[in-house]
């Protein structure tokens, strides 16, 4: 078998079909590299939990099938389980255990020999920066030292393949940048296969090799972050007015440069052809005599993306540093 | 890994939880002393009742902590269950190599081992106020024997709840009947001794009643077959219910491939 069958994920016509409900997923297609972190992106419900489940056999897929690490997800669980660490989408911890506990659970069912359980369980509480409060309770954890301990917990017995479920959701900015990097440091040093999906736009432009954008159960893009921002091409303006009844007046001007796009209540915003006619749009606003209180020019985003291929958008308010907040 | 190092592992952590939890500690050993006690000193009048089977109500009542408290280690089994399957601790069980029997045994086991040490607390304090028990040092043994199958009875029932459920509050939502059946037995009065003919009835059809009387002989009469043997049946057949149920919930509600 080679590295690629072995290390990797190949998923083809995956199905689920929840009773008297729509397809959670809908035929989805995609192959994931060794050591490629894979960024599995979409709103709230589009099925990227329900995705997870099935790739980590906790779930049977309605139809269609997957090998992970070079094991059918319906015909060889076990063997699945046994190459893959999984932290799912909430921290799913005891909270009477401390994290020392934890790993000495986790290694034992793990089958870790019994000499190493405590070195390799050391070895990962240090690693997640938790050595100091390894001996604490897991329910007096902030959510990010959770997460850590999760991802930590993953990893025990060293899988080729790992699956997080929307890992820094809730997390503040710190913590986020802490579990990126050990991300990517799994991916970069020790070669892990990393599946991950998201609903923040910069998680998978920073750390996805390449992005999966999941839509009502369907995958409607996927490629690098930069070539789906390359098919976009064009940049979009924003202005704020200074007084907000001119709102309507400045969409007006606005929409003379390019198709309207979604912008935040009071906002308006278009598409332009390039980045050169913001001169030209600035010129008009003072010609017809409209303040702006901000003035931003957007480069592609993932989420221009989502826009184009759905129609709607993926994250108009929410990032990550507001959900911390 | 072994069935037995897997179940060791659950087990421990069971017992962790139980310790870590005075909530839960207490309610099971002081509760029962209590209403025991209670039940002493306000029915002590009982043993003067023509047929009354021990002239000392401690005697008769010593049964009905060993089953009360085995209640609330149906609570705390069900609930632990129905947290783990809230937390999704269940899952990461489910992710790892460990059998599906080990993570029942282990929770059901540590449950029994909370129930050993509560039994053995029950029968210090009995002793301590007068307890006598007829059937001498190898019938506290068989008591505590069956005691421990009463609590994996009711354990494997609140492990069940939990598991279909998957919420702690439905367990405890449970707890009020389970009581019901409690003192619709012979938890007060022999069977015998029930003067209203409707509650004798209940009390005869009801299994809490042979658990009862399973336990009590040992204290009172010594070695009486029949209602160890009874005892021994129905507490056997509740947990022989309560276990296979709760397997049967378990793997439904882990459809891992």
């Amino acid at each position: 078998m080679s590295r690629a069958a072995a290390e990797g994920i190949e998923v083809e016509g995956l199905v689920r079909e929840f009773k008297n409900g729509p397809r959670a997923v809908d035929g989805i297609e995609l192959q994931v590299s060794p050591g490629e972190i894979y960024g599995f992106l979409g709103p709230n419900g589009a099925g990227k939990s329900t995705t997870v489940l099935m790739l980590t056999t906790l779930l049977p897929p309605t139809a269609g099938t997957a090998r992970v690490a070079g094991h059918d997800i319906i015909r060889d669980g076990a063997a699945v389980r046994a190459s893959i660490g999984a932290a799912l989408q909430e921290a799913a911890l005891d909270p009477l255990l401390t994290g020392r506990d934890h790993m000495r659970l986790q290694t034992t069912l793990q089958g870790v020999p019994k000499a190493k359980r405590r070195e390799r369980g050391d070895e990962l509480i240090d690693r997640v920066g938790l050595t100091d409060a390894a001996d604490r309770k897991v329910g007096g954890y902030s959510g990010g030292m959770k997460r850590r301990l999760d991802v930590a917990l993953a990893l025990v017995h060293s899988p080729r393949v790992l699956f997080l479920d929307e890992p820094t959701t809730g997390l503040d900015p710190s913590s986020r940048a802490d579990l990126w990097a050990e991300v990517a440091r799994l991916a970069r040093e020790d070669g892990v296969t990393v599946f991950l999906t998201t609903q923040y736009l910069e998680e998978a432009d920073v750390l996805a090799d390449r992005v999966g954008i999941i839509d009502r159960g369907k995958i409607v893009a996927e490629g690098t972050p930069e070539a789906l921002k390359a098919q976009i091409g064009r940049p979009s303006v924003e202005a704020v007015p200074a007084d907000p009844s001119d709102r309507d007046a400045l969409a007006a001007v606005l929409s003379r440069f390019g198709a309207v796009v979604p912008s935040p209540p009071g906002h308006a915003a278009v598409r332009l052809d390039s980045a050169e006619d913001l001169v030209a749009v600035v010129r008009a606003l003072d010609a017809a005599d409209l303040r702006v209180a901000d003035l931003q020019l957007h480069q592609p985003s993932l989420d221009d993306v989502f826009l184009a291929k759905t129609g709607r958008k993926l994250d108009l308010d929410e990032t990550p540093e507001e959900v911390a907040a | 890994m072994t069935l037995w190092q897997q179940t060791y592992e659950m087990a421990r952590r069971s017992v962790l939880q139980t310790l870590r939890q005075p909530a839960m500690v207490i309610p099971p050993v002081l509760f029962p002393l209590v209403l025991m006690g209670i039940n002493v000193s306000g029915l002590d009048a009982a043993t003067k009742i023509p047929g009354f089977p021990t002239d000392s109500y401690l005697d008769f009542a010593i049964a009905f902590p060993f089953v009360q408290g085995s209640l609330f280690a149906s609570i705390n089994a069900g609930t632990a269950i129905a947290r783990d399957v809230e937390t999704g601790f269940l899952n990461r069980l489910a992710l790892t190599p460990m059998r599906r029997a080990a993570m029942l045994l282990g929770q059901l086991a540590g449950v029994l081992v909370v129930a050993l040490i509560s039994g053995v607390i029950y029968l210090a304090v009995g002793f301590a106020a007068g307890l006598h028990v007829k059937s001498g040092f190898w019938g506290v043994v068989v008591l505590l024997v069956l005691a421990m199958l009463i609590a994996l009875a009711f354990a494997s029932v609140g492990a069940f709840i939990g598991l279909r459920t998957g919420s702690g509050e439905a367990v405890q939502g449970v707890f009020p009947l389970f009581f019901v059946f409690l003192f619709l037995s012979s938890s007060s009065l022999p069977r015998n001794l029930i003067e209203h003919e409707w509650f004798r009835t209940i009390a005869t059809y009801n299994p809490v009643s042979y658990l009862f009387e399973g336990l009590r002989s040992l204290i009172i009469f010594g070695w009486q077959g029949q209602a160890l043997e009874l005892g021994f049946l129905f507490a056997g057949a509740i947990a022989l219910i309560g276990v296979t149920g709760s397997s049967t919930a378990l793997r439904n509600r882990l459809a891992r491939t």
